[in-house]
């Protein structure tokens, strides 16, 4: 037990666990009081639209132009599949590429 | 077919992206000192990538506690707006539903429901059932990395760091609903890009997603809209979904 936990691991692993929980139940808890039409209601239908976004673009911007690249043969392949994996295996093929033409 | 499983499955691309960054993240954790027994006890009790990734870069004794509860809680702060997006998800399910299901859900099936959800209904199960997989699979490449240390290959060779962000532009553009999203969706998306460079931790996805909302509230708002709010439909778990199921 000694060696498995450092000293106060046990602390913060639980008190890191207990905060994260607290954010994922209490969001819906609180959107569960929120009023179920009006201004209210389209915040809620508007945050996947915005929180996916604001998850994918700055790491797509990181990606440079091979990003750039993968991320034109992955719209490619969605609107014609609508397939995840295809999409994805077609966005990695594409980085996968340029890095091998380009950096060796 | 089982909601369960239909939710596995359609997070099978997400959960491979997962252990390619599990089986990195896990080397890394090993290098700093973090036995295996932690590693599992963050894997299953946090369930969050990048606030386990913070947390390892503070892992260096004496353990500084309370900072790494800080760093946490910034860079989870986005959980708060994920759960309440999933409500109407959980509508009218009982507590422990609720309860039981949020501790499983990632970035990765939340995305993954959403657009289902979207595409005509999904349930709690269809999240918890992507949750699993995930947390299987995270868990495993954590820990194999953290035992094998370096033995495994540089993923970025194979562009699987690039997988994730594949899979989400894709998703993103599943939510699309029409020119109504344009001015919301530039506006989380210069929040966004503009928030990762100023703020600490992820804070940036909670400035884009709330910014972004609030603007699509802002444009009802100016235009007064003429048609009566949506009806919310419930959408039955042992229905089948219509269509590909590969979403």
């Amino acid at each position: 037990m000694k060696d498995l936990f450092q000293l106060g691991a046990v602390q913060a692993i639980l008190l890191a666990a207990g905060l994260t929980y607290a954010l994922r139940l209490g969001g819906l808890l609180l959107a569960d009081r929120l009023p179920k039409s009006g201004p209210a209601r389209r915040f809620l239908d508007s945050l996947p639209g915005t929180i996916l976004l604001s998850l994918t673009v700055p790491g797509a911007l990181h990606a440079g132009v091979e990003g750039m690249i993968g991320l034109g043969a992955c719209l490619l392949v969605y609107f014609r599949t609508r397939n995840l994996l295809s999409t994805m295996a077609a966005g990695m093929l594409g980085v996968c590429f340029f890095r091998w033409f380009f950096h060796g | 077919m089982n909601e369960w499983i239909k939710g596995m499955q359609a997070n099978i691309p997400l959960a491979v992206s997962a252990m390619a960054y599990g089986g990195v993240f896990g080397v890394l954790s090993g290098n700093q000192g973090v036995s295996w027994a932690e590693m599992l006890a963050m894997d299953l009790l946090m369930f969050a990538g990048s606030a386990q990734l913070v947390m390892i870069e503070m892992w260096s004794a004496p353990l500084p506690v309370f900072e790494i509860g800080l760093a946490v809680l910034i860079v989870n702060m986005r959980y708060l707006l994920i759960g309440a997006s999933l409500q109407p998800v959980f509508d009218g399910r009982p507590f422990w539903q609720k309860a039981l299901g949020m501790h499983l859900v990632a970035d990765e099936n939340w995305a993954v429901t959403i657009a289902a959800h979207r595409n005509g209904g999904t349930c709690p199960a269809f999240l918890t059932g992507g949750g699993l997989l995930l947390l299987v699979a995270w868990t495993a490449s954590t820990i194999c990395g953290n035992l094998l240390g370096g033995q495994i290959a540089e993923p970025e060779r194979w562009g699987l760091d690039f997988a994730f962000v594949a899979v989400f532009a894709a998703l993103s553009l599943s939510l699309w609903q029409g020119k109504d999203d344009l001015l919301p969706w530039l506006v989380a998306a210069g929040l966004a890009v503009a928030g990762e460079q100023l703020l600490p931790g992820k804070l940036y996805i909670a400035l884009g997603g709330i910014g972004g909302a609030l603007a699509a509230v802002c444009i009802d708002i100016l235009r007064k809209p003429e048609h009566p709010p949506e009806t919310d439909e419930h959408y039955n778990c042992t229905a089948e979904i219509g269509g590909e199921d590969n979403r």
